[in-house]
């Protein structure tokens, strides 16, 4: 896993390798400092040598410098790594976003991609820029400050030796308790969040069922459940700073008395024994350090777990090995295709259809909420991939076609239709970005936003804001078919796309379909019979299987479902 | 401790110079005064003990050498019982320090988590009081970010800056004593050096707060891109936009690179020029030391012992200092989160100056009496769901007490008057003109209209989610001013077109329409909307557990359980606003016949801009720009071949 995401260093390897390197030779300074400080004290103020003070002295600061300067640089260079890193991070996440296909994008759900796009990019970034440079400085201070002080005294050395592991044995059992709680709270954090925004979203749910109450006991019990194991977990974390407190009193109380009786027998020198409390602090802060370091990582891991699925995710559908660039005509030959979302399940969603459409063709498709339709059309632009049977566009098997080209031909108004924030010029480009004022002119006519573009103070250059939240659902509807007529594609279709455009635009639209673009094959799915009426044949889909196939006055003679759908409309509600 | 996940980034806001004011520390600080006074006591003088020790420790070293090491080396004897003594005595006093650590730790855990629950708890309650316009006018991501990123900056307030600030506070005076009480030519040098660090701290500080809020603005860039094209992402995949977007997402994405790596080069170089000034001032009292001692024959006032403990001294000064400016960070952030959080807290509630009030009764004849509401059920479900055995019958009904004390009960019957009703949602644009109509018990109404022409509007005005700003609405002959909300809205049942879901099981989605209901009661609901047979298909029925708004089920599949969520609530009058727009006519049909059962006896406004929903309506109301142009049945519209004509004919005489 981690080696996958090491894959996105790339360009930024420099700066990752030599932030280490400069911190490290920050800590080699920082740890000669008090080696110098001792022999300052001992041959110089000790022996009232103003001149050794003056040497040693300069010698010092030089070190500073460079530890100063090396610190900075290695920060630099720590952050250059970071950041370079989360941005090829996110940078290959959205590009092997970019290929997958609807099945892929249905595994991941969106909100789950967001987070690991967003949240989880700068958890990996910030543990990024901490092991490459604490994690690097923390140990190898260790290491350095306990040479340098068996280097100064071994004897009081020991005593460090010997503390040291103290303290790491309880931190770590302190996080070894501590960590699956604070994964549990993590856990409850979220519900918590479910709670709010469920609340928020069915204000007017709760508000007029008046639940407020019933709301309130949800949320202060999650909120509570938080601050039990918030106490429980800090309880154990808050035990760290004691422990370490009693590491370093523990640490100077054996040194100065053991110190004390070797400076009296001359086995040591005073500077070296203040030196040594340095090395104290240099040593026992490093390991609060690493043990710290140990609790971030161990956090980030699900963040970067979470990346790499997504990095490592194939797409289902690909591109053929000799692409067929180029689509014929609008025919679609479906030849008894089978279609189920899920492999393992025996749930199909489409049972043996067999269908056979013209060049130029429109058809009407009609069938009840969650039987198919939507699953049928989505397989012609390869949306999906069929489970058995093939499907051929324009004569040839839809699976032959370069992605792009097939696509680009095949053009759909989804059912859940989304606008990008933008002008209304820009939301069309996305047909086609070479598009003239004229040919979008052109595709708002045939799709009844013209009219209500135009009225609009900015016209074409009317910003829509995210979502499409400042036009109506019928205009948002379209605009897309709009944005769709642009691709000039071989075959369009509708899922459902004019629902909430009045009927007799609708019929507009539809007599602007057969006009302008009479060589296109239309597939329509739609719910008004007054949508699919004047097609050249309509399709009733019932559980996943072809009901019948006919114009509307055959259908509406001897197809029962076809029939009741256009009394239900007819006469609504009427017993 | 770390952040919760999903936590948005910091905003511009928080940024902002100087939130802190004196009332908002103020009321800040009563959170956490108001119930742990003693407590507080407690972790107060815990801190003090902390701190005075780690000041003593600091002394340690000059102690040891100047009154032990240095006469034990002048005398030559080798006694060292006194050292040993005074070593055991400063143990002594270590563990009191170690202690009282740990109790501070401990208590102030409490003390914060506390404070955190209760301030989430609050807002929350608070929420709940607060009027639709709020919901209206703020964004769901902005009232989600009072809960995670608000609370969680007051968290690192709590639990950190404040002890963190009050032990740094006592150690830096304590420290500073020792200094100037230790050799106070020192402390000047500690001092002046101690000012160019905080100086340069600021400095660095102000330049990495300007890239980290340019940083927090492309992250915003970058995050809103990517949220805008992954819910697009099927829109992207069918008009072949990928390669778009990446040129698009990769501009975005350097600029991001670019800012953050500027905002983190100048927080990361901080640390390593603030732990060595503390180490440039470390050298100078050596270098100052040892001149005063040696070359000023000073020796006798600056001793070893003194520049020993003086370069502790200096460490344990600059420690304190920096922790200081760091959590002065932390504490601007947490001052505006809490100023955002004051902010909800301090929003207005719904007004409710209601008094009449929603109860259950017993009616023999024509007397009401006011009986419990367990009675009432219980009657209920010995007869099968019915209110009434002929003689006696459990009815709801208002209860309306008035000004000389006494009381009356009148049946609750469906009867909605509205009377010239203007109504404007900001007070500028009025949204509807004079509009009247009446309700009677039992009858059907239906609005019917373009979108934006006042449909919901009116409905929304009638359960109080908005006050009328003109006009009159009376239900049963009351003033809905003068009912108690809750009693309004609990008379009312509403579907709307959005349905909400929550997590939760099939079963306790349905029994919020009524908490009480068992579970027969709601299975009989979802009979009733034809949410039945697709529930009794889900893998586990009615225990089948929904989660993100019932993702699982089509926008169909939800309207039908909202619908039994309705019907399960039992109330007098129902609001259906596109309750079946996402439901396919034939289905629709169906549904419909459970409706009609749903809408027996009851008052029912329908919102529909299919036709075939309403046609059956006692009275259609055309709306258009907040005026009613026409009303009738569908009979008498149709002949008056006006708007509603033209709606209907739409649909079947296309030309």
């Amino acid at each position: 896993m981690i080696k996958r995401l090491l894959k996105s260093v790339r360009e930024y390897k420099k700066p990752s390798i030599l932030s280490p390197v400069l911190v490290s030779c920050e800590v080699v300074m920082e740890v000669l400092m008090p080696l110098l400080m001792s022999k300052l004290i001992d041959n110089g103020i000790d022996k009232s040598d103003m001149n050794y003070v003056w040497i040693v002295g300069s010698l010092l600061l030089v070190c500073m410098f460079i530890s100063m300067a090396f610190g900075a640089l290695s920060g630099r260079e720590a952050a250059k790594a970071s950041a370079g890193f989360a941005k090829n991070l996110r940078h290959d996440m959205f590009h092997n976003l970019q290929t997958f296909s609807f099945s892929n994008i249905d595994k991941f759900k969106t909100s789950s991609i967001i987070t690991r796009l967003t949240t989880d990019v700068t958890n990996v970034q910030n543990s990024y820029q901490m092991v490459i440079r604490i994690a690097v400085r923390a140990p190898i201070m260790l290491i350095f400050a306990m040479c340098a002080s068996f280097y100064v005294n071994p004897k009081v050395a020991l005593i460090l030796l010997g503390i040291a592991p103290i303290l790491l044995l309880g931190l770590i059992i302190v996080f070894r308790y501590a960590h699956p709680i604070f994964v549990r709270m993590f856990k409850r954090f979220d519900l918590m969040n479910n709670v709010v925004q469920e609340n928020v979203r069915g204000i007017r749910v709760v508000k007029s069922f008046v639940r407020e109450d019933h709301e309130i006991e949800k949320f202060t019990e999650v909120s509570n459940a938080i601050r039990n194991d918030a106490v429980k977990a800090e309880r154990a974390i808050n035990c760290n700073a004691p422990l370490m407190m009693a590491s370093v009193y523990t640490a100077m109380l054996l040194i100065s008395w053991i110190g004390a009786k070797l400076v009296v027998n001359e086995e040591m020198t005073t500077g070296q024994l203040t030196s040594m409390f340095s090395y104290t602090m240099q040593i026992l802060m490093s390991l609060m350090m690493v043990s710290m370091i140990i609790v971030m990582l161990v956090i980030s891991k699900t963040s970067a777990e979470r990346i790499s699925e997504l990095l490592d995710e194939t797409p289902d559908i690909t591109n053929p090995e000799n692409p067929v660039m180029e689509v014929k005509d609008g025919s679609i030959d479906f030849d008894h295709v089978f279609f189920s979302y899920s492999k393992e399940k025996e749930k199909s969603c489409l049972l043996d259809f067999d269908l056979h459409i013209k060049s130029g063709e429109t058809i009407g498709i009609i069938g009840g909420t969650g039987s198919g339709k939507s699953s049928f059309v989505q397989l012609i632009p390869r949306l999906y991939d069929v489970t058995d049977g093939d499907i051929k566009v324009g004569g040839i098997d839809v699976r032959n076609y370069d992605l792009d080209v097939i696509r680009d031909n095949v053009a759909m108004v989804l059912q859940k239709n989304v606008l990008f924030s933008g002008t209304i010029k820009e939301n069309l480009r996305w047909g086609n970005p070479e598009a003239t004022d004229e040919e979008m002119i052109q595709a708002c006519k045939i799709a009844q936003a013209d009219s209500f573009i135009s009225a609009f103070p900015e016209g074409y250059d009317t910003y829509i804001e995210q979502g499409g939240s400042n036009v109506s659902g019928g205009q948002k509807q379209r605009l897309c078919i709009a944005r769709a007529l642009l691709k000039k594609p071989k075959i369009l279709i509708l899922d459902d796309s004019t629902s909430a455009v009045d009927t007799a635009t609708d019929a507009q639209i539809q007599k602007g379909f057969a006009e302008y673009i009479p060589g296109t094959t239309k597939l329509i799915i739609a719910q008004r019979i007054s949508s699919v009426e004047n097609a050249d044949r309509i399709i009733v889909i019932d559980n996943g299987k072809i009901n019948a196939i006919g114009t509307h006055d055959e259908l509406l003679k001897d197809n029962e479902i076809y029939k009741e759908v256009y009394e239900s409309q007819k006469k609504g509600g009427e017993e | 401790m770390p952040p919760p996940r999903g936590a948005r980034p910091m905003n511009r806001e928080d940024f902002k110079k100087n939130p802190i004011s004196k009332g908002l520390v103020k009321r800040l600080l009563s959170y956490l005064t108001g119930k742990y006074k003693v407590l507080l006591g407690i972790v107060f003088f815990c801190i003090i003990v902390a701190s005075v020790t780690s000041v003593l420790g600091n002394m340690f070293i000059k102690n040891l050498i100047d009154d032990y090491i240095e006469p034990l080396l002048a005398s030559g004897d080798k006694d060292f019982s006194g050292l040993a003594n005074w070593i055991r005595t400063v143990a002594i006093l270590f563990v009191f320090g170690v202690i009282a650590n740990f109790f501070q730790g401990q208590i102030m855990l409490v003390i914060s988590n506390n404070v955190l629950r209760n301030v989430r708890d609050d807002m929350f309650k608070h929420m709940q009081t607060l009027p639709i316009s709020y919901f209206d006018t703020h964004s769901h991501g902005d009232v989600m970010s009072h809960y995670t990123n608000d609370v969680d900056t007051l968290r690192q307030m709590i639990s950190q800056s404040f002890p963190s600030m009050m032990s740094s506070g006592i150690t830096i005076v304590a420290t500073l004593a020792a200094m100037i009480y230790t050799s106070w030519q020192l402390t000047i040098v500690v001092l002046l050096g101690t000012f160019t660090m905080i100086f340069l701290m600021g400095k660095i500080g102000g330049k990495s707060a300007t890239f980290f809020m340019k940083q927090q603005a492309s992250l915003g860039d970058v995050n809103g891109y990517i949220e805008e094209m992954v819910n697009g992402q099927k829109v992207v995949k069918v008009f072949t936009y990928e390669d778009r977007a990446k040129v698009t997402f990769d501009q975005k994405n350097e600029e991001l690179c670019n800012n953050a790596t500027s905002a983190n080069i100048f927080a990361n170089i901080l640390m390593p020029i603030m732990g060595n000034i503390g180490n440039v001032l470390y050298v100078l009292v050596a270098f100052i030391g040892g001149f005063l001692a040696i070359q000023c024959g000073l020796s006798d006032v600056i001793t070893l012992g003194v520049i020993g403990s003086f370069l502790q001294l200096t460490k344990s000064f600059v420690m304190p200092v920096s922790q200081v400016s760091q959590q002065m960070n932390a504490i601007i952030m947490a001052m505006a989160g809490a100023d955002r959080i004051f902010k909800l807290l301090d929003e207005k509630p719904e007004a409710d100056d209601g008094y009449v009030t929603l109860v259950h009764c017993k009616k023999t004849g024509d007397e009401l009496t006011e009986v419990p509401e367990e009675e009432a059920l219980s009657f209920k479900r010995a007869h099968n769901g019915k209110e009434s055995d002929g003689t006696t019958s459990y009815v709801w009904a208002w209860k309306h007490p008035h000004q000389d004390g006494t009381l009356t009960y009148a049946e609750v019957k469906g009867d909605v008057r509205l009377f010239d009703v203007d109504f404007s949602y900001d007070g500028k644009k009025q949204v509807l003109f004079d509009v009247s109509l009446y309700a009677k018990p039992g009858q059907k109404i239906a609005f019917v209209g373009a979108t934006g022409a006042g449909k919901t509007t009116i409905t929304n005005l009638i359960n109080r989610f908005y006050d009328i700003a003109d006009g009159k609405i009376r239900y049963d002959d009351i003033n809905i001013n003068k009912i108690k909300k809750a009693d309004l809205r609990h008379s009312l049942g509403i579907v709307l077109q959005d349905t909400n879901l929550f997590t939760g099981s099939v079963m306790e989605n349905i029994r919020y329409g009524n908490l009480k209901a068992t579970d027969e009661e709601c299975i009989e609901a979802a009979k009733l909307a034809n949410a039945h047979d697709f529930i009794s298909k889900l893998p586990n029925g009615y225990d089948t557990v929904l989660t993100a708004n019932g993702a699982e089920l089509s926008q169909g599949q939800r309207q039908l359980i909202a619908i039994a969520r309705a019907a399960v609530a039992d109330p007098p009058v129902m609001i259906l606003d596109e309750a079946t727009s996402s439901i396919d006519t034939r289905t629709e049909a169906i549904v419909q016949r459970g409706m009609d059962a749903l809408m027996e006896n009851r008052t029912v406004f329908v919102i529909a801009h299919r036709l075939s929903t309403v046609q059956n309506s006692k009275a259609i109301m055309v709306l258009e720009n907040g005026h009613i142009i026409e009303r009738g049945d569908h009979q008498s519209l149709i002949a008056d071949k006006g708007k509603y004509y033209q709606l209907y004919t739409g649909a079947f005489e296309l030309e």
